[in-house]
């Protein structure tokens, strides 16, 4: 069926072969809503000052990852690759790593190589603290760097636990036994640049001394001043990351991203922990800015409560254009979890939710929180597009809020969309330009209102164009 | 940058020097065999060490064996359903982004370009082998969309373990009777670049689908059109001008590919390549099991796109199709000239490089050359040394343990297809006449004395180059891009055009003139530096009057 445009313009389907029947698949995944561990292993490295992350497999993983993050953010990824062979792939893959390591501090003289391993070398059973072990021994690391290495083979989990994992090899940097340092860690999870810098703000508005890792802004969205640094004055200098072991306590946002790293402090250096949703919208703001005022024993200061009455102020306001719209979510599971409290509590409908990262507990969250919506919900882990655009096919949306690859299901269908989540590859502006926090709120609500509202001046008919919204 | 900064003239020893200085020596001693000064002597050019290991740790361009197969030679078919087996992330980033063009918009025609599929393996499938997994999801594609061929890829790991996936093609072909099934061991370990990939998909797509078809092409001036792959709608524009001229192009390896044009190949009369790095070998087999000549064309460059039609005219040498062709050119080249001598006063004398692929850091010298731009420096990702120096050389290139494990085909001729297009005779003629079968100059030849061909340029590389001789433009792909532009310094991606294109034939040579006028004449260039920084003392305060 052809979607009825207003344009009068014939539109082809893109997605033409997606048929509105759903049949069970069990071992075809279509149009995937997850990609592979190492690339988030490698995001997060990028949010470690000085880091040159490495991925030790065939080199079109480093191409793959460094290109679609270039793509997003619109940035140079520098990042480094074992380049196996055939040969490595039989012989194991240590003459490359080693190889790698004495290159890269020669060359580009990083503070830190990060390593992930791939599906590659996993499978080969390549054992990457023995080949740390063996760089040290030949005096390949010079002194005062640093090497951390993740485990991401890319048949287990996504690129959100590949993130998870990195993050945690980060944590295993901080040692037990230091004089606390009266800080809070704050493991912010895959979020933009943006996202991290909005973070630090609301922390140093309510007084919180914070130690934050990773943290990207500043290095995924820097200026053009003709100079070129591979290593920008931003991310979390190891020794911070080392200090998170002497920290009061950890704030962990998103069990997906960010709780494993958490534990582990916890375990290993009696750092405390809390593991917090991340802070996107309304209510997961309120538990965030609550969490760092309980923590610090201070008060919530004035111009918060002026920020977080803006975002109650613009709900209230324009409440009527997005009341009882049915919304399409695709994304990961904490940015999944926060967007579907956010919608609820501003008394939309999200009803179609995918993820493809695996993890029974997102399903069981989403059926929390949209309890009180008093109809039936489809979520899914281990889910594909290809699914959620059929879900959509037999009960259409209002709203579709997803990654740039939702734009072939959008136009089909002909629903208005919303860019968010990775990776956005058509847009700009995730960035600069927060949707954390209260702030951060109004811009995701304002953007919802502005593809609802364009919608509905495209579709008015003459007669009931209006003027005023 | 400005160019006010341009103190320092570098002598080609000179930079080469400074890009070496910094590697440990084992690097230098293999690096400094893939940067030659071009000196080109009578009729031979040094030779230069390509299609080699990149060194671990050294930024590469490189990308994979199955991005070369999967995302580029099989990218752009509409109608076969591409099906990844392995782990998610290779199908996922293969997926729609390399701007692949594709006509296949209407009902009456499958287009499963705008679909990812893959086995997704998990642990499991690593451990217990993932074959019924794949059996399993060819069956359910088959199932959903009932295509006329699936195609399996293969990624690291399937290797490794031992799926047998041709053994699984061919089975569940024979089950389905009305769908080809065929499979290609492209894991990302093989080989040193795409160029490894290239050669699997071609010899694949030459097995199992050409010679194929049931449809039997009746146009008059039939050709295959091979290393074209309708990037940013090239392929278009190519047909467009081949169209208007009469030509019938049966058959793109792989731009807007179908599986019935991929069938149907072995019915034209000449096959012509364009990117000779990526599937010259194709054309040699086709001419040897089909009887079908090949000759060498470049459709990048208004000049280079009329000398290319009048190489097809004159194979066919009918007065028809060579008058046409002339027609065609007389008629396109107004509109071409008029946009080159718009730019031309504002892109003259402005420098270039190029590092992409296996063919277009020579192709597009041409449109630069059209500009009045020089080119100072170039060098391919993934060429070996014939595309640096010419066809000739391949007899003596060695083969090395990587090359070594890329399957060579051995073709015959076919007893029932095989059928001579030209006879020796005519052959021999039409060489006396000028034309020139089954060659290829290279790189080298192209370049000016003094230049710099770099072979598997690297970031640190690039990043020297462009601080050293700052160029005007720079051009390569997506992951270079970034870093050269905030050098001040424009960057065009050649792999994907950015957003852009066609820049092939004489439209294509259109946009790419005003693309490039763009992009160095843009004012954001100057703006690096705030008015402030000019003067960064103050000398006394301001005094308000």
């Amino acid at each position: 069926m052809e979607p009825i445009r207003s344009t009068g313009k014939e539109y082809k389907m893109l997605l033409r072969h997606t048929p509105q029947e759903i049949t069970e698949r069990k071992a075809l995944m279509i149009n995937p809503a997850k990609t592979c561990q190492p690339i988030g292993a490698m995001y997060a490295a990028l949010g470690i000052k000085g880091c040159l992350p490495h991925s030790h497999g065939s080199q079109g993983c480093c191409a793959y990852h460094r290109s679609t993050l270039t793509r997003h953010y619109k940035e140079p990824i520098s990042a480094a690759t074992s380049s196996f062979t055939e040969g490595a792939s039989v012989f194991g893959g240590q003459a490359n790593l080693l190889q790698a390591i004495d290159n890269i501090f020669t060359v580009y003289e990083p503070e830190v190589i990060a390593v992930h391993t791939t599906c590659l070398s996993e499978t080969i059973g390549d054992d990457l603290p023995q080949i740390f072990d063996k760089a040290i021994k030949e005096k390949k690391v010079p002194e005062g760097k640093t090497l951390i290495g993740a485990p991401t083979p890319s048949y287990v989990g996504s690129h959100v636990t590949g993130f998870s994992n990195m993050v945690k090899a980060m944590a295993n940097l901080a040692a037990p036994g230091g004089k606390k340092n009266g800080k809070i860690n704050i493991i912010p999870g895959w979020v933009e640049p943006s996202d991290m810098e909005e973070i630090k703000k609301i922390a140093a508005m309510v007084g919180v001394d914070i130690n934050m890792f990773p943290d990207t802004s500043g290095v995924l969205n820097g200026p053009l001043t003709g100079e070129y640094k591979m290593f920008p004055e931003a991310g979390t200098p190891v020794a911070d990351i080392k200090d998170s072991g002497n920290a009061l306590g950890t704030l962990a946002l998103g069990e997906w991203c960010s709780a494993d790293a958490a534990r582990l402090l916890d375990t290993k250096c009696k750092v405390p922990c809390s593991v917090l949703d991340m802070p996107f919208g309304l209510k997961a703001t309120d538990r965030f800015v609550d969490a760092l005022r309980t923590v610090a024993g201070t008060s919530v200061p004035d111009e918060i409560m002026v920020e977080r009455g803006k975002l109650v102020d613009m709900i209230s306001d324009m409440h009527q254009y997005f009341y009882g719209k049915k919304v399409a979510l695709v994304g990961d599971p904490d940015q999944l979890i926060a967007m579907t409290e956010f919608l609820v509590s501003i008394d939309m409908m999200p009803i179609h939710i995918v993820t493809g990262t695996p993890g029974k507990r997102l399903e069981e969250r989403i059926m929390e929180i949209t309890a009180g919506m008093g109809r039936p919900v489809n979520v899914r882990a281990k889910g594909d597009m290809f699914l959620l655009h059929q879900w959509i096919k037999n009960e259409p949306v209002d709203l579709l809020i997803g990654n740039t690859y939702c734009k072939y299901i959008a136009r089909d269908e002909d629903v208005p969309y919303v860019r968010w989540g990775f990776p956005i590859l058509d847009r700009q502006g995730h960035q600069h330009f927060p949707t954390v926090g209260y702030k951060g709120g109004l811009r995701l609500l304002e953007q919802i209102l502005g593809v609802l509202l364009d919608r509905k001046d495209r579709d008015d008919p003459e007669s009931k164009f209006e003027l005023v919204l | 940058m400005a160019k006010a900064q341009k103190l320092v003239q570098w002598e080609p020893n000179d930079v080469k020097d400074k890009l070496l200085a910094k590697y440990p020596p084992k690097v230098a001693r293999k690096r400094a065999k893939q940067i030659m000064i071009n000196e080109a002597l009578e009729n031979t050019t040094p030779t230069i060490e390509a299609n080699v290991r990149t060194i671990p740790g050294i930024i590469t361009m490189r990308g994979c064996t199955y991005a070369g197969c999967k995302g580029v030679i099989m990218g752009p078919t509409s109608d076969i359903v591409n099906l990844v087996h392995g782990p998610i992330g290779c199908s996922f980033y293969a997926w729609l982004t390399r701007r692949n063009q594709t006509d296949a918009i209407n009902d009456s025609n499958a287009n499963f370009i705008t679909y990812a599929m893959s086995t997704d393996m998990q642990d499991s499938d690593i451990i217990f082998g993932g074959e019924k997994k794949l059996a399993a999801a060819i069956q359910e594609a088959y199932d959903l969309f009932h295509p006329k061929a699936i195609a399996i890829f293969a990624t690291c790991p399937v290797g490794l373990i031992g799926d047998d996936i041709h053994a699984v093609a061919k089975r569940m072909k024979e089950q389905f009777g009305d769908c080809n099934v065929f499979a290609f061991s492209c894991e990302g370990y093989k080989g040193v670049s795409q160029s490894a990939g290239h050669h699997i998909a071609n010899n694949q797509v030459f097995t199992h689908v050409v010679g194929k078809s049931e449809t039997e092409k009746t146009d008059k001036y039939k050709i295959n059109l091979l290393g074209e792959y309708n990037i940013g709608g090239d392929g278009f524009e190519i047909d467009r001008i081949l169209e208007k001229c009469g030509i019938k192009n049966i058959s793109t390896f792989s731009g807007n590919a179908t599986y019935d044009k991929f069938a149907s190949a072995n019915q034209a009369d000449l096959s012509c390549v364009m990117c000779h790095r990526s599937i010259n070998y194709v054309a040699d087999m086709l001419e040897t099991k089909y009887g079908i000549p090949w000759i060498k064309v470049n459709f990048i460059g208004a000049e280079a796109t009329a000398k290319s039609l009048r190489k097809i005219a004159q194979y066919f040498g009918e007065k028809e199709l060579i008058d046409r062709v002339e027609a065609v050119i007389a008629e396109e080249m107004p509109a071409v000239k008029a946009a080159q001598a718009e730019v031309y006063p504002r892109t003259n004398g402005k420098t270039a490089m190029l590092f992409v692929g296996g063919s277009r850091a020579h192709h597009y010298q041409e449109l630069f050359n059209e500009m009045g731009m020089k080119t100072l420096s170039a060098g391919y990702e993934f060429g070996h040394r014939d595309d640096y120096e010419g066809r000739h050389v391949i007899p003596t290139l060695k083969v090395d343990a990587d090359s070594r494990n890329i399957e060579e085909i051995e073709v015959e001729p076919d007893p029932v297809l095989y059928k001579p297009r030209k006879s020796a005779e005519e052959i021999a003629a039409l060489v006396k006449d000028g034309l020139e079968f089954k060659d290829y100059e290279g790189l080298n030849p192209a370049m000016e004395k003094g230049t710099l061909i770099i072979d598997d340029l690297n970031q640190y590389e690039a990043e020297k180059l462009v601080e050293l001789m700052k160029p005007d433009l720079f051009c390569a792909g997506i992951k270079e891009k970034f870093s050269i532009q905030k050098l001040g310094v424009p960057m065009k991606q050649l792999h994907s055009y950015d957003s852009g294109g066609p820049y092939a034939g004489f439209q294509g040579a259109v946009n790419f003139y005003r693309e490039i006028d763009r992009l160095v004449n843009s004012k954001v260039w100057s703006y690096m530096k705030a008015p402030w920084q000019e003067n960064p003392e103050l000398s006394a305060t301001y005094v308000w009057e």
